[in-house]
């Protein structure tokens, strides 16, 4: 393996839980909800997922269960905001905490045990072409799926019906509302679907990145994850963007001190906030760019006929 | 009415007896104990306590405590629920140990890896350096390449130390071993320790060492067919076939005497750093490599222990060449407690 190709087959790897947690939170935030709970909905389906392919021996088992681990909690999220009306932005934060605790506590029996690692896709001779097949014929089967659903959701947002919906209940939910689409059943949908993919990308940690349950082996990803969708102005593809810039200056900074170019490591470290930081007030700076997408409703509270 | 009084009588009895002679003993964690590295042993030092001392001590312990204004509070409120002696185990935790131990003058501390100390205020280490002057010269007969990755955290004298002994153990069976060092600026991020890994290999390192808590580095390794050290705790579970040996923190025998100090009323404010020899550093099996590497391996660990060998003996270059310590001597414990400089050899610069 030569060292571009390393370094490239690293930032996919680096990527793809943020494209994968980020995809998800956008459309929740499309359709008008703040679900700050990403972290703790990433650590729950790292936790069950890892739970799952350790006992059943099968990866696939695992990526399942981590997906659905997502869905319950995040509808547990839905129904606490949407039902009940709490406030998103303390709920969402309450996910966050209740997901890292419960996890340590489901995770207690399987630290320190070898996980089972999700399979590289293996073609044929496609996967043995030089350098060509192991980047983009020989990834394991989550990269493929974190760009399907990147492609999905930006056909589904904007060019279809349901997209619209979506769209329109962020928007403005009391005009959705009054033209008789159900607000709180599309949000309970979006939330989900967040849910879904934020246990995928937590499954992708435990089943792919580092096979492994390690307690808070999230490590703020979830956050940074939240920070790329602002970052993307709600824009699918822009949220591809980022996650593999963001995973490209996160490995860079790696490379640049293996080869012994002298720069502080600490700035290196900071480097990919930094970069996001910067692309943020590059945007905001922009009017276009930031009311073309921003959902009004955001972290709004909807109640029906009120 | 009468029956509640006697009810609630008995209960305070109880709760005074109970308070009375029990010691509760504190730790504070920087990192989860799940770790399976740092943390976990440190936790096994409070299972330690608990199992020694049984009902006449109550251990608690926060994990996670960010170093920081917030280890402040944790180590206040673990002084303010009556912890009669408080571990406070991250390099981080000095200053808030220093500062929370003078308003409490009636609670001991004891810190790791630190230097600074008060009446009530120990501290204690290990010297890791010793297993890492081992496993450095594992390294250089392992390697094919003549490069290792070496996986760092903060550069801090602690880490720079290892960063050192490993290269001079090296030194001495290939003495133009590359080390190219990583600074990943955090204790614990599986994710990140798993890249660092993964890139130094990319750049053409065999052999993975780290100075990171989590035990990813070495399942990178063992994926991608190199091998490498453990850190901390054996973590031969994780890599059967890359691990070769690990430097293991045993820190329980430790916190099992300091315990008993402060039970028996002669705890004292002391500075302990101890090796391998007093067991406080302790060497996993050798595996994975061939019988000469081992007895090797053996032999030096045995010369440290009998005090023969001391990892740091001259002549000693530093980056620039200079001698910092001429043959015949060694660098004496300030040196090391201090050490912010490289030696000769180490394919990096330290990160101010």
């Amino acid at each position: 393996m030569t060292g571009v190709e390393a370094v490239i087959l690293t930032i996919i790897t680096a990527a793809t839980p943020l494209l994968l947690a980020s995809i998800g939170e956008l459309v929740v935030e499309r359709s008008g909800v703040l679900n700050l709970g990403v972290e703790g909905m990433m650590i729950m389906g790292a936790v069950t997922g890892f739970a799952a392919a350790y006992t059943s021996g099968s990866a696939l088992a695992g990526v399942a269960v981590s997906l659905g681990t997502g869905i319950v909690i995040a509808l547990l999220f839905a129904y606490l905001t949407q039902t009940l009306v709490t406030n998103q932005v303390a709920t969402g934060l309450a996910l966050t905490l209740f997901g890292l605790g419960l996890a340590g506590m489901i995770g207690e029996n399987f630290t320190g045990l070898p996980g089972v690692r999700l399979p590289n896709l293996q073609i044929p001779v496609l996967t043995d072409l030089p350098f060509i097949g192991p980047v983009v014929f020989g990834q394991d089967p989550l990269v493929y799926a974190s760009i399907a659903i990147t492609v999905l959701v930006a056909w589904t947002l904007a060019r279809t019906r349901i997209g619209l919906v979506i769209r329109a209940t962020g928007g403005n939910h009391h005009s959705a509302h009054a033209l008789g689409f159900r607000v709180i059943a599309v949000r309970y949908a979006c939330i989900a679907f967040g849910g879904a993919c934020a246990g995928l990308a937590g499954g992708y940690l435990s089943l792919v990145y580092t096979p492994q349950w390690i307690e808070n082996m999230t490590a703020g990803r979830g956050w940074i994850a939240l920070a790329l969708v602002v970052f993307s102005t709600w824009a699918p593809r822009r949220v591809a963007i980022g996650a593999y810039l963001f995973g490209t200056v996160w490995i860079m900074g790696l490379w640049a001190q293996g080869v012994g170019i002298a720069v502080a490591s600490q700035l290196l470290s900071a480097l990919p906030y930094l970069a996001t930081i910067a692309a943020l007030v590059l945007i905001s700076g922009n009017r276009f760019l930031t009311k073309a997408n921003t959902p009004a409703c955001i972290g709004q509270p909807f109640v029906p006929d009120r | 009415m009468k029956k509640l009084l006697i009810v609630a009588l008995a209960l305070m009895l109880t709760v005074a007896a109970f308070g009375q002679d029990k010691l509760k003993v504190g730790f504070v964690y920087v990192g989860p104990i799940g770790d399976h590295g740092w943390t976990y042993q440190h936790h096994d030092g409070l299972l330690a306590v608990q199992e020694e001392f049984g009902d006449r001590v109550e251990t608690i312990y926060v994990e996670n405590i960010a170093e920081g204004p917030d280890a402040e509070r944790a180590i206040t409120r673990m002084a303010r629920e009556g912890a009669g002696l408080i571990f406070t185990t991250s390099f981080g935790f000095m200053d808030p140990t220093i500062n929370v131990a003078a308003n409490f003058p009636d609670v001991k501390f004891e810190h790791a890896t630190g230097y600074k100390r008060a009446d009530n205020v120990a501290i204690y280490s290990a010297r890791f350096y010793e297993g890492r002057y081992i496993i450095g010269q594992i390294a250089a007969q392992m390697s094919e390449s003549g490069v290792a990755g070496y996986i760092a955290s903060f550069p801090i004298p602690e880490v720079v130390r290892g960063i050192n002994a490993f290269l001079l153990g090296a030194q001495t069976i290939n003495p133009d071993f590359k080390l190219k060092v990583v600074w990943v600026n955090t204790w614990f991020d599986p994710g990140k320790e798993a890249d660092a890994a993964k890139v130094l290999i990319g750049q053409g390192a065999d052999i993975i060492t780290q100075h990171t808590d989590s035990t990813a580095p070495l399942q990178i390794a063992e994926e991608q067919g190199v091998v490498g050290f453990g850190q901390a705790s054996d973590m031969i579970k994780f890599a059967p076939t890359a691990q070769l040996t690990s430097v293991i923190d045993e820190w329980a025998p430790y916190y099992v005497a300091r315990t008993r100090a402060v039970l028996d009323g002669t705890w004292e404010s002391t500075d302990t750093w101890d090796g391998i020899a007093p067991g406080m550093v302790r060497m996993a099996p050798y595996t994975n490599m061939p019988d000469e590497v081992k007895a090797l391996a053996m032999e030096t660990e045995a010369a440290i222990v009998s005090g023969e060998l001391h990892p740091f003996k001259g002549p000693i270059y530093n980056q620039e060449g200079e001698m910092v310590i001429g043959e015949g001597e060694a660098l004496d414990d300030g040196t090391l407690l201090g050490m912010n400089w490289y030696v000769q050899g180490v394919d990096d610069k330290l990160p101010g």
